[in-house]
């Protein structure tokens, strides 16, 4: 059976969109077809999870049925009682099965059974469920409606992640042929710039400069002009790379009538590492404000558990940013990679309070604002190569300089 | 409950601008963040007697001290 990976190819796209046809034009005359959406997203969940990796597909089916019922149960058991334990349990429950994929290669050296594309997409969806039924704002549980949110093809392999409340909105709602051809028309567009990221920029800085810039900067060894080459060729990769894959992401999704949220807002041009954070993998950080920074700031507060309002901020941006490092896996590089975000921004409030008090004193003009988004650029490309594990390699791994 | 709420937002802010216009976007401005939100909302309880939980929260919805005072009176 064959096996087809989202987005890999050319050939995707054409039968991605020979089977939205229908969906396309059904819009357009102002209808759904919600039973052809699911049967065309069942073959593509099929396509990428079958044939070779078929073991991912059994675990795909496993983890939903876990989570299903993990949120139904929470959800009629919450319809009568709220206690605090239950709900953590709920929450502890949702996040064991990605805690295993994340633990399993770094204790056993070998990736989880368990494990398959997209495990940590589809538990973020679950826990954020989690919370809004705690906090009454899901107010009721739609099995089909919730396996329709979590296994959403365009988006299952790395979001962008989207949020219930909306999505469900987007999905029951009657189109508008109108507004549906401005969606189109958005949506195509964001495929095509895609198409400029992902398969003409990310290949020529990941696949024609990477490797031999990586090469270059192994046999100098140690600090080199291409190590810091390695850095920025890495950083733009990245960027073009995630980005073209996420436009992919919400283009298709805008086909189908789904305004899954945008992912990139030109991170680059921000002028602080806060907003460089509202404007990059932006689903991601928006879900760690929401359900992680936010939640915890209120319960300490709410407890007067801390009373400095700077250490409560401080306190969050570290839990944060170390539970993001330890998302991304168990190196010392991604957890350094968090926390030296954490220290950027804690040292970034620092700064905006200082400059909140002597605001007359400090000039700000063009050149403050090109200089601001300068060092924030350079500031974040260094995390990105501290992400990258090259340092690792450098280090501790060179075979070029330990000959 | 306008001027409760508007002098919730003057505290958080340390802005006296707030009643000047109450159309100013909040977070564009960069006179709230995260951590000023959930204050707000504590200060909601506190002193409005309302119970807004994170998750009804939506940036959007909540953006200028017009558009909070309106979510304060609807609910």
């Amino acid at each position: 059976m064959i096996n087809l990976q989202p987005y890999e190819n050319p050939m995707y796209f054409i039968y991605l969109f020979v089977a939205l046809l229908p969906i396309i034009i059904a819009m357009l005359y102002g209808k759904k077809l919600h039973w052809y959406q699911t049967i065309i997203s069942f073959v593509f969940l099929v396509l990428a999870f079958g044939g070779v990796k078929w073991h991912e597909g059994i675990a795909l089916i496993a983890y939903i049925i876990f989570e299903m019922v993990l949120i139904g149960a929470y959800f009629y058991y919450r319809q009568k009682v709220n206690q605090t334990w239950v709900f953590c349990s709920a929450v502890v429950l949702a996040i064991i099965p990605l805690i295993i994929v994340k633990v399993t290669p770094a204790v056993y050296g070998h990736p989880s059974l368990i494990g398959f594309l997209g495990i940590s997409y589809l538990t973020f969806k679950a826990v954020q469920m989690i919370m809004e039924i705690r906090d009454g704002a899901i107010k009721e549980f739609d099995p089909w409606l919730t396996l329709q949110f979590l296994l959403f093809f365009p988006t299952i392999s790395s979001g962008p992640i989207d949020r219930y409340r909306r999505f469900k909105g987007d999905y029951e709602r009657k189109p508008d042929p109108q507004k549906y051809l401005q969606l189109l028309d958005k949506g195509v567009w964001y495929i095509f710039l895609g198409f400029l990221y992902k398969f003409v920029l990310a290949y020529i800085f990941g696949t024609l400069l990477l490797p031999n810039v990586g090469k270059m900067a192994l046999t100098y060894g140690g600090i080199s002009w291409w190590l810091v080459a390695y850095m920025y060729v890495y950083s733009m990769d990245l960027f073009f790379d995630f980005a073209g894959y996420s436009l992919f992401a919400v283009g298709i999704s805008y086909l189908m009538g789904i305004e899954t949220p945008m992912n990139f807002n030109r991170p680059f041009c921000a002028w602080n590492i806060k907003e460089f954070w509202n404007r990059w993998h932006m689903t991601l950080s928006f879900w760690f404000r929401d359900y992680i920074y936010m939640r915890l700031v209120f319960f300490i507060m709410k407890k007067k558990l801390i009373k400095n309002r700077i250490t409560i901020a401080n306190v969050g941006y570290l839990t944060l940013f170390l539970i993001m490092g330890f998302w991304h896996g168990l190196t010392w590089y991604y957890i350094v990679y968090g926390l030296y975000h954490a220290v950027a921004i804690i040292l970034c409030d620092v700064w905006l309070r200082y400059k909140k008090k002597h605001r007359s004193k400090i000039p700000s003009n063009r050149f403050t604002k090109l200089l601001a988004i300068f060092i924030t650029f350079n500031v974040v490309c260094f995390s990105f190569l501290i992400f990258s594990g090259f340092l690792d390699t450098l280090f501790f791994h060179n075979i070029a300089t330990l000959k | 409950m306008k001027e409760k709420v508007i002098g919730i937002l003057e505290d958080l802010t340390g802005s006296q601008e707030i009643a000047d216009n109450l159309d100013i976007n909040l977070y564009d401005e960069g006179l709230l963040d995260s951590m000023a939100t959930v204050q707000l909302l504590l200060e909601l309880q506190s002193q409005c007697g309302v119970d807004v939980p994170v998750s009804e929260f939506e940036r959007s919805e909540w953006d200028t001290p017009n558009k909070i005072i309106a979510k304060v009176e609807s609910m």
